[in-house]
């Protein structure tokens, strides 16, 4: 599969780096060139020579997006930090690219919702985040 | 009428005194801080503090009953968002974007997010029709109703030159509305009215026709 990965962050690039070592092919598009360090970071060789592919750019710039291979993508994964870049460069990987499988990160978990409802694959940290705190308290309370 | 506009920067701000002043009511959403407590020295209760991208900000706005939804703010993202949710969740009628950035014009036509206006659009299209000869200027595209009206001048070569309106190689779906002699103010034409060269002619026409109308008017320029 052709995973392509937009954001670099902590969680852009630790799903790049799991998709690539599960034998993915995996593209990573960020904007911050310096980004790619946290993609060397912890392994035995750079990003590209283990047989990943990093693309400096703007998310929803088409010229970005073709660059970093969204025509060959079977997996899109917008990832970076802003709900909005991810909603919007999802719904154009899905929409002009034709992407079968699109996944997003949104932190608004109300948001995160109603795209769901719109056929948008989301993924919501904050709300994952909140019940994990919910059944600690609980576990502590029945104690 | 009952406005929402997002976007508390320059735009945002005399749109939202200018409705005020009309007589609209009006809430503006600004989500800096700083700005949101300038502003709201002027507008008071008409401008509210938050993420006008978030779903409650919106609410407590009032969106299930705003007339019109007005995104302005300097990111087309949250421009675009705003406005998908105003008409695709809240089910409001109208809505207006800006874009900041023209390349990002396409992303508002993928997602229907319409009317998206451009200001650098706005004033390419102004360049273009103040630099002389530039020869096609679109005056107006209407895309969904498949109308165009474009503004062209007559060379000296062109089939047209000292030609009866009524004797144009025009094609169907086209029409000369208005002429625009050289120093003179224009009219619109009779069929016996002759057009002549250093002119300039409105057309209105069906998308598609360019190049056929620019063989009548302009023969040497490309239809670019």
């Amino acid at each position: 599969m052709m995973v392509l990965v937009v954001g670099a962050g902590r969680v852009g690039a630790a799903v790049a780096k799991s998709a690539l070592a599960e034998g993915h092919t995996v593209s990573v598009l960020d904007e911050d060139p310096l980004s790619h360090e946290r993609l060397d970071a912890g392994q035995p060789t750079s990003w590209e020579d283990a047989g990943g592919r990093f693309t400096v750019g703007t998310a929803i710039e088409l010229d970005a997006l073709l660059a970093a291979g969204i025509e060959e993508a079977d997996i899109f994964i917008a990832a970076t930090r802003g709900d909005n870049t991810n909603i919007l460069v999802a719904q154009i990987a899905q929409k002009r690219f034709g992407v079968e499988d699109v996944i997003v990160r949104v932190l608004d978990p109300a948001r995160s919702d109603w795209y769901s409802e719109q056929g948008l694959n989301t993924i919501c940290a904050v709300k994952l985040g909140v019940a994990l705190f919910e059944s600690a308290i609980d576990r502590i309370a029945r104690r | 009428m009952y406005v929402i506009v997002v976007g508390g920067g320059k735009v945002g701000l005399n749109l939202g005194r200018e409705l005020i002043r009309s007589g609209q009511e009006v809430t503006l959403i600004e989500q800096e801080r700083r700005t949101y407590l300038r502003i709201e020295q002027e507008l008071e209760h008409s401008v509210q503090y938050g993420d006008g991208t978030e779903l409650w900000v919106l609410e407590r706005a009032g969106i299930q009953r705003a007339d019109l939804v007005v995104a302005v703010t300097g990111d087309d993202e949250d421009n675009i968002l705003i406005c998908q949710v105003a008409k695709d969740k809240y089910l409001c009628q109208r809505i207006i974007a800006r874009c900041n950035n023209p390349r990002n014009l396409q992303h508002f036509k993928l997602l229907d997010i319409q009317p998206a206006v451009s200001a650098t659009d706005l004033i390419l299209n102004l360049i273009e029709h103040e630099v002389p000869g530039h020869g096609i200027v679109h005056l107006l595209d209407l895309p969904d109703d498949k109308l165009e009206i474009i503004e062209v001048e007559v060379a000296k070569n062109a089939p047209a030159a000292g030609r009866k309106v009524s004797a144009l190689g025009l094609p169907e779906g086209s029409l000369v509305i208005s002429v625009l002699p050289p120093g003179r103010t224009g009219f619109v034409p009779k069929p016996d009215t002759t057009i002549e060269a250093g002119s300039e002619v409105l057309v209105v026409l069906d998308p598609g026709l360019e190049p056929q109308i620019m063989a009548q008017f302009s023969p040497d320029r490309p239809t670019a």
